[in-house]
């Protein structure tokens, strides 16, 4: 069933476009990630044009994350005043973000800083979660067990201001989850992620928060900025295509509520560790596409 | 004196009598308008019409038909990847301040089989005739690779057609040929030229202008998202809370 995207100008199938929402969907109600580390390149690679997949693939977020979110609001896993603090951050992030956008897109080299940032923060991040969740399943021994690992990371401890977050029960400066926001609020613009991938780890490693509260916290978070990226595009960029995010919602809302009732029954470790190799995934198939020779080496962009 | 006036009055009126000799296309389209719905997935034109002969009857000889099919004009920067220190990154660009957004020519022989390149260039008769107005000035060889370049790509996606058998003549007088248009077309004011082509020489031409617009549900959407930016995305966003909410609230038995 094909349909007509007035804003892309082109028309793509309806149903592949609602498929591609659910897979995301059920990954973001799993994961509480938005998705959109994966919708971002697989709209660009159906053929629809970067600047209208980023655009879009933020209202799908959106919606994805409000089951979620929803969700997790009734099993008390959201820890509202951390997730505010967080947003703050997110929303000077995210203008940062657009005026970093169009500096690197008049000088032509856009394409290339998000591949490396994606193939950079993905690796990483995977990497790390990799190792990390293979250890707590017991695949691989670790050497350094007997030691005890400080409850928050150093760095971290160290800033001034603490405050007492009720919802994790843990006690830290506010300018920590502020600067995580405003790192997820620039990548969410710049990316077209939500940057959830990055909040979770974040979380858990840097900021000590308990695995309870913490999908749902960045659910609020990425849902939050995911609104304010929708709203700079569509007055920015002009390229927010609702017929597309419509699609796309259809079947993300309905895939993030099977998502989080998956999450439910599954081990978080072994949740982590699937979460890793997808994001491994994605960062091997962006560093390929960096070094391969592309399929166009000529591109076109519209003055 | 007065013996040799008729003749050179003939030949002064000579050139007169000749055009008035001319053959004369009558082209039609099939659809003056095409427009784009929820089910728009590209359109195909019939581009068809009749030379009218002096006298009514066609030469023995074969007479050719080119017809073109082009849309509005864009300037546009194409830029170019190279790879430098292993990564594939644009390293070079291109401004052509001419580019046209669709362009298919279809012809009963060969373009160049038809006419000289100078003729052909003049009328803009297949793709590498097109006046791209490169700009920037750069050198002739830089500016072939990049024209090279972006008409490759603009083929690969259809926006860009030559089919050297694309028009049927019957009986030397009648005329057709089907150009198809993908779904990624911009909007706008279409022309549609045809060539009468004899003896090397474009003997008769005539353009008809087609109109590409959304429609309905389509142009709505589309107006409102340039009009009404705000509104627009706040919109976008209350439909995402609302359709999250409502699956939300559909599952809610389920737990």
């Amino acid at each position: 069933m094909d349909i007509y995207l007035p804003i892309a100008g082109q028309s793509v199938n309806a149903l592949l476009i609602i498929v591609l929402g659910f897979l995301v969907g059920l990954l973001s109600g799993m994961f509480g990630v938005g998705g959109g580390f994966l919708t971002t390149p697989l709209l660009i690679f159906y053929g629809i044009p970067p600047t209208v997949a980023v655009a879009s693939a933020a209202t799908q977020i959106t919606g994805a994350s409000v089951s979620g979110v929803m969700v997790h609001m009734r099993r008390g896993g959201v820890d509202l005043k951390m997730g505010g603090v967080m947003i703050v951050g997110g929303l000077f992030g995210s203008f940062v973000g657009a005026g970093l956008f169009r500096l690197l897109q008049a000088s032509g080299q856009i394409d290339v800083v998000i591949g490396f940032l994606y193939v950079l923060i993905l690796g990483w991040i995977g990497g790390l979660m990799f190792l990390e969740s293979l250890k707590s399943l017991g695949f691989l021994k670790t050497e350094d067990a007997e030691q005890t690992r400080p409850r928050h990371n150093r760095w971290v401890a160290s800033l001034p201001y603490r405050w007492r977050f009720h919802g994790s029960g843990i006690y830290i400066s506010p300018v920590a989850p502020f600067a995580l926001g405003f790192l997820a609020g620039t990548l969410t613009v710049l990316l077209g992620i939500g940057g959830g991938f990055i909040l979770v780890p974040a979380m858990i490693y840097l900021l000590g928060m308990p695995a309870r509260v913490v999908i749902g916290t960045s659910l609020v978070m990425i849902l939050a900025v995911s609104g304010v990226t929708t709203m700079v595009h569509a007055i920015t960029t002009r390229a927010v295509d609702v017929v597309l995010a419509a699609l796309l919602l259809v079947g993300g809302v309905i895939g993030a509520q099977y998502g989080a009732i998956l999450a439910l029954r599954i081990k978080p470790d072994m949740l982590r560790l699937a979460l890793a190799v997808i994001i491994l995934l994605v960062a091997l198939r962006m560093a390929l596409g960096l070094a391969w020779r592309p399929d166009e080496i000529f591109s076109i962009e519209y003055l | 004196m007065k013996v040799g006036a008729a003749p050179l009055f003939l030949a002064l009126l000579a050139p007169l009598l000749i055009a008035a000799d001319k053959p004369v296309l009558v082209p039609d389209i099939s659809a003056r308008q095409v427009q784009i719905r929820y089910s728009f997935t590209g359109a195909q034109l019939l581009l068809f019409g009749a030379v009218v002969y002096p006298g009514g009857r066609p030469p023995d000889r074969q007479v050719d038909i080119a017809v073109v099919l082009r849309g509005p004009v864009q300037p546009i920067l194409v830029r170019e990847k190279m790879k430098i220190a292993g990564i594939w990154m644009n390293a070079d660009s291109n401004r052509f301040r001419s580019a046209p957004s669709f362009y298919a020519v279809a012809s009963s022989r060969p373009i160049k089989d038809l006419l000289d390149e100078r003729t052909a260039a003049i009328y803009e008769l297949g793709l590498h005739n097109l006046q791209l107005s490169p700009g920037g000035g750069a050198l002739p060889e830089k500016e072939r690779r990049f024209e090279a370049g972006l008409l490759d790509l603009r083929s690969r996606q259809d926006l860009y057609q030559e089919n050297s058998q694309g028009v049927e003549i019957n009986g030397g007088v009648l005329y057709r040929a089907v150009i198809t248009i993908p779904s990624q077309v911009p909007v706008g004011t279409y022309t549609a030229e045809t060539f009468l082509i004899d003896r090397h020489k474009v003997v008769a031409a005539a353009t008809r202008d087609i109109q590409i617009d959304k429609s309905g549900f389509e142009r709505y959407v589309a107006l409102a998202a340039r009009r009404h930016r705000l509104l627009y995305g706040l919109t976008s966003v209350a439909l995402s809370l609302a359709l999250g909410w409502a699956a939300a609230a559909a599952f809610r038995r389920r737990f």
